[in-house]
């Protein structure tokens, strides 16, 4: 089945690469075949969302002339994806979306990768991590939450996460550091179960992101306590009753001195040249321009900050330090 | 109430639209040559072919994409009956019966049963979703780790102690395939286990690739050493066939009924459609009058797995509507595809998007009608795919093992995996160390782990836990007793004889 497609699409290409050589070149490189998208996530999460959103808008808006093909490769925490992509070397027609797994993943099981193996291309967003309880729990706002966690036994409260030694788990570890109480941390597979599992009340709070529990809170099942951002999410639109993600205050604001990101962004195999990296960061810009892609952005409350070139590289190399720092404050690395 | 009749009807309105009566149609179409091909499965097939409907209206897509879901339930028992490779995971237990059956010339009434009763299920469980969906939605939310333990459990113990062979090689079988489970990425403490630096070894040992080994080339290879030569050939091509299988089936109502329970209650508590299947056939092997020739090609062997396993494929879409989470990896790619189109899964869509849902439940009804009577019709022909020559078919079906292997992960090293499981496959046939256990505790064996340890860390290692309330101490002891079935079986009989034996004869 995707060969057939893919044979046909190069057959499109042809009849398509044929007409562009009479009309200027817009980049001094352009793929020639179809690009590959590697998930190194499973399909339905946050990740293989975006690379798929990303596929139906290029394909929608004609925005290149091959065609997109998604491949999720989530073995080992994602990390035969990485691995995969660390081994196409100079394969200028592959992309990796990534998650907090590229630093996360190689720190806690070892496996030998690091993000510097990959050339990378553009954040497309950060992704937001709110704290969320039950809507029959008595805490409404993030304090009253963290008192009662002060005056409970260690391990009285169970957070619920995606994945183990993963993003939702050092945010646990962080906010354990802010009450100085064990939380009970129990890994599920993907974040909309963690969702469910808060609603049917078999844990007390999780760190979902926006768009995994939006619809429970709209249901007025969950309650957003606060979001670990440095300010106030930038989308005023009504969600929830007269509620919008705007009206959930900082944690910083409720005493817990805690910021995670995530980010949602393309990296390369290593070895391509700067024209192959250019073509896919304009590739972004106008995947970012169209109406579904900021569909996406509204509907999950991104920080849409795009980052390309030496301020992306800066921004990773920082973000992999705060991850190391975590990791090895949490007991999270794997043993050398 | 009124008011849902009255919204399906106008469900029924939008799907009998030419357009997206064409859609059904295509969708139905590649969904049973998605089944059919093993390893490529319903959610790789529909995740290739999402791109495609990002042009349709929602309901248009969800109606072609249900349709590839459907097409692919139905396809996937195909393969199972013909040469005893299972397409999808959930027609594993098909393969019980169904290819003795194929092997003993009556695979017309082996791919007839099971069609027949896939669309049983189906459509039991679409008048479930019908009327009580917002009920069974709020069902869904009971299940923690320690009832979702409880259903895996369950599903084991009511498989468990079925095989003819001696008990050990059970025993050593399952135990394997718990071993090969567990490869990969332990997923409560993010460590890699056994996989001794290998990188190919990162993604664990994937069930689909182990069950085309261990059957597909498993078989071709015993085959090839009778004599080349399927034993099936013998099969008389006849048209009547599908008339003179419907006219035995109404016998099994009570079967099929039990088995629509079974599959509606596992496709909601998100268990799914595989271990329904298997649990309906242990279930109907220990309550059939011919329970003891199961194994050899009987008909009931082949109608409680397919009823189950479709009944569940169905009702798991329910959970996907009104709680966003997905029943089956089909369903987590439907959920996707959803979120795309701007659909936001959840409580609300009921009431916000009743365009949507109402098509989706009535291309539910009128998707496995149409696919029913497809399928239908094609099975003198799938039925003498048997009487090509055995040289002609053996590599093709080779070349397609290879390809769904493939396909999985987008991974060689599976490919090489595959034949290593047909050799293994091979030889624990030739030693009789029985396949089915070790298929179920791979397929099952890591999940079931992942319940049992989000449990104890939620109880702090107490196993209390699965005694602490109703639902859950209800299934635990349910399975208890199928565990231990023969022997309370062995007891009752023993207490009936010597009741008997204290009256003097008359």
């Amino acid at each position: 089945m995707p060969s057939f497609a893919r044979s046909l699409s190069l057959g499109v290409a042809i009849c398509f690469g044929s007409a562009a050589a009479l009309t200027a070149p817009a980049h001094a490189w352009e793929p020639t075949h179809p690009i590959e998208i590697v998930v190194p996530a499973g399909t339905g999460g946050g990740a293989d969302q975006m690379a798929r959103a990303v596929q139906g808008i290029v394909t929608k808006h004609k925005l290149s002339k091959q065609s997109v093909v998604v491949i999720n490769k989530s073995g080992g925490a994602g990390g035969e994806g990485f691995l995969d992509v660390k081994n196409s070397k100079g394969d200028a027609h592959k992309l990796i979306i990534t998650l907090s797994n590229l630093f996360t993943t190689p720190l806690a099981t070892g496996i030998p990768f690091n993000w510097k193996d990959l050339t990378p291309v553009a954040m497309m967003a950060l992704d937001e991590f709110i704290l969320w309880v039950n809507a029959d729990e008595p805490y409404k706002t993030a304090k009253d939450y963290i008192a009662a966690i002060k005056a409970g036994p260690d391990g009285k409260f169970k957070m619920g996460g995606t994945g183990s030694k993963q993003e939702d788990q050092i945010i646990t570890v962080a906010l354990e550091k802010v009450t100085g109480k064990k939380m009970t941390y129990i890994p599920y597979k993907g974040g909309g179960t963690v969702a469910v599992q808060l609603v049917g009340n078999h844990i007390n709070s999780s760190v979902n992101n926006p768009i995994e529990a939006v619809a429970h809170w709209r249901a007025g099942k969950l309650r957003p306590l606060c979001v670990f951002d440095s300010k106030r999410l930038d989308y005023h639109d009504k969600i929830a009753g007269n509620m919008s993600w705007n009206d959930i205050p900082t944690c910083k604001s409720q005493g817990i001195d805690v910021e995670y990101l995530m980010l949602r962004g393309f990296f390369m195999p290593p070895g391509v040249s700067k024209d192959e990296v250019a073509y896919y960061v304009d590739l972004m810009k106008k995947v970012r321009e169209t109406p579904e892609w900021k569909k996406l952005m509204n509907d999950g409350a991104f920080n849409q900050t795009f980052m390309s070139g030496d301020q992306f590289v800066k921004w990773v190399a920082d973000a992999e330090k705060l991850h190391e720092g975590l990791m090895k404050s949490a007991g999270f690395l794997a043993k050398k | 109430m009124l008011q849902d009749i009255a919204n399906l009807f106008h469900g029924f309105a939008v799907v009998a639209q030419p357009f997206n009566f064409l859609l059904m149609v295509v969708g139905i179409v590649l969904g049973v040559i998605v089944g059919v091909l093993p390893g490529l499965g319903g959610a790789n097939g529909i995740a290739i072919l999402l791109p495609l409907t990002f042009s349709m209206s929602p309901t248009s897509a969800i109606i072609m994409l249900s349709c590839i879901y459907w097409g692919a339930l139905f396809g996937g028992a195909i393969t199972s009956i013909l040469f005893n490779i299972p397409g999808e995971p959930w027609s594993v237990a098909t393969t019980f019966d169904g290819y003795p059956m194929g092997q003993k010339g009556k695979a017309g009434e082996a791919l007839t049963a099971a069609f027949t009763s896939s669309f049983v299920g189906a459509l039991f469980a679409v008048i479930v979703i019908t009327l009580v969906a917002p009920l069974v939605a709020n069902f869904a939310l009971r299940f923690g780790p320690p009832e979702i333990f409880s259903v895996y459990f369950l599903a084991f113990c009511s498989f468990v102690g079925l095989s003819k062979e001696p008990p050990f090689k059970t025993i050593a079988s399952m135990m394997l395939g718990f071993g090969l489970g567990a490869v990969g990425l332990d997923q409560v403490t993010g460590q890699l286990r056994m996989t001794f630096g290998f990188p190919e070894m990162l993604n664990g040992f994937d069930f689909l690739i182990a069950v085309i080994g261990l059957f597909g080339i498993g078989e071709i290879l015993l085959t090839m050493e009778e004599g080349l030569s399927f034993r099936g050939t013998a099969a008389k091509l006849n048209p009547k066939v599908v008339f003179q299988t419907w006219k035995i089936l109404p016998k099994f109502w009570l079967l099929s009924l039990r088995s629509c329970l079974i599959g509606c209650w596992m496709g909601i508590s998100p268990a799914g459609a595989t271990p329904a299947s298997f649990m309906s056939y242990g279930i109907a092997k220990r309550i059939s009058k011919r329970g003891h020739l199961f194994g050899t090609g009987e008909i009931e062997g082949v109608v409680a797995p397919e009823t189950a396993a479709h009944a569940a494929g169905t009702s798991a879409l329910l959970p996907m509507i009104s709680l966003g989470v997905p029943g089956s990896p089909t369903a987590a790619v439907l959920l996707g595809g959803l979120l795309i189109w701007g659909l936001q899964p959840g409580p609300l869509l009921f009431v916000e998007q009743k365009d949507f849902v109402w098509g989706l439940i009535a291309s539910m009804y009128m998707g496995n009608i149409v696919g029913l009577l497809i399928v239908l019709t094609c099975v003198p022909l799938f039925a003498s795919i048997l009487k090509i020559p055995f040289s002609v078919i053996a590599p093709i079906i080779m070349v397609f093992c290879a390809i769904g292997a493939y396909t999985v992960h987008n991974n060689t090293f599976d490919v090489v995996m595959m034949v290593v499981f047909g050799i293994a496959g091979y030889f624990m046939k030739k030693t009789n160390y029985p396949l089915a256990p070790m298929v179920l505790a791979i397929v099952l064996g890591d999940k079931a782990e992942e319940a049992f340890r989000q449990s104890l860390l939620a109880s702090q290692g107490s196993l209390s836990v699965f005694w602490s309330n109703g639902l859950v101490s209800t299934i635990m002891t349910l399975g208890l007793i199928a565990l231990f079935w023969s022997q309370i079986q062995s007891g009752w009989n023993r207490l009936r004889a010597a009741h008997k034996g204290l009256r003097p004869a008359e």
